[in-house]
């Protein structure tokens, strides 16, 4: 995979920040409007599979970007599980995920107490797996053919 | 309620145990078994009905699977001859199958009949603006009231990663 014409390369760099950045809105904003971490993590993950697809494959840098990514991947779901933990301990409930931030006035971006955090996490999550996928599918290629 | 918890988890616990040590693979997959029938006995006993199917039905497949796989693999062993030890075992499985009987028995009681189902938390999401605070109701109860199964979601996701590095990186890093 060489990558594609000029052309598409340009309009890539154009669109490929818009699309993170409506990935990011969406899991931002999860708790307000349809969408959500799994949602916005697709759409994040799917601005970094457009940019691979268009620019081609640099073998080593993509190398590189998946040990790293791998490291995001585990380390958003161990957090995931931290915030779980913190409701065990902060609530003074003891509830697994009880909510131990203020719900806030609902409808702003900052209330629904743990939610936004899940959300982010979620969302990291999920583009990091989509995209470690994607990226071990174009690396690994040569030596599945051996 | 509790104590028949943590008995189903200290079961569960001696099962994976178990499926560590094991000689072969077929007693280890069987016996990783327990782990996934007791979990459907636990979310039954947590009042999480719809879980239980869909663990019920995920354990069976997997576990006809893998000894498919398992028996199509690996070689017979040759059989032994019946002995103390064999007719300890069959005890063993016997109580074990009682245990399970009586737990299943024990959990299935604490359900509403089938077809009128009305779960404990239907009424607690008909308030969820007010009690988780986000206005989206959908990322209320995915992100608040069903916490469990997001993690269990982004576990699976977590899996699936693992898995496709593992069959598609053969050679392994650089460097070993």
């Amino acid at each position: 995979m060489k990558g594609m014409t000029i052309i598409v390369k340009k309009v890539t760099q154009f669109i490929a920040p818009i699309i993170f950045i409506f990935g990011l809105y969406i899991v931002f904003y999860g708790h307000l409007s349809p969408g959500g971490g799994f949602a916005g993590g697709v759409i994040m993950a799917s601005s970094f599979i457009l940019q691979i697809l268009a620019n081609g494959e640099i073998l080593d840098k993509l190398r590189q970007e998946e040990s790293g990514l791998e490291f995001l991947e585990s380390g958003a779901i161990l957090g995931f599980i931290i915030i779980a933990a913190l409701g065990l301990i902060l609530s003074g409930s003891f509830v697994f995920f009880s909510n131990f931030l203020h719900n806030g006035v609902i409808g702003r971006l900052l209330s629904a107490g743990i939610i936004p955090i899940e959300n982010i996490i979620v969302g990291t999550e999920v583009c990091a797996a989509i995209t470690t996928i994607f990226i071990a599918l174009v690396v690994y290629k040569d030596e599945v053919a051996l | 309620m509790e104590i028949y918890l943590i008995i189903m988890l200290v079961l569960m616990i001696c099962g994976s145990l178990f499926s560590l040590h094991a000689k072969d693979l077929l007693s280890a997959v069987i016996s990783y078994g327990i782990v996934g029938f007791g979990l459907v006995i636990s979310f039954l006993l947590l009042q999480a009905p719809d879980l239980a199917i869909v663990q019920v039905v995920v354990e069976i497949v997997t576990l006809v699977i893998m000894i498919a796989v398992i028996k199509d693999t690996t070689e017979e062993q040759n059989k032994q001859t019946a002995s103390f030890s064999h007719f300890v075992y069959l005890l063993v499985l016997l109580l074990f199958t009682i245990a399970f009987y009586l737990a299943f028995e024990k959990v299935s009681g604490g359900l509403s009949p089938f077809g009128q189902h009305v779960t404990r938390m239907a009424t607690a999401y008909t308030y969820g603006v007010n009690t988780t605070g986000s206005a989206n109701l959908v990322t209320g109860v995915v992100f608040g009231f069903r916490a469990y199964d997001t993690l269990g979601e982004a576990t699976v996701l977590f899996t699936a990663v693992i898995g496709v590095l593992t069959i598609l990186r053969l050679k392994g890093k650089k460097g070993e």
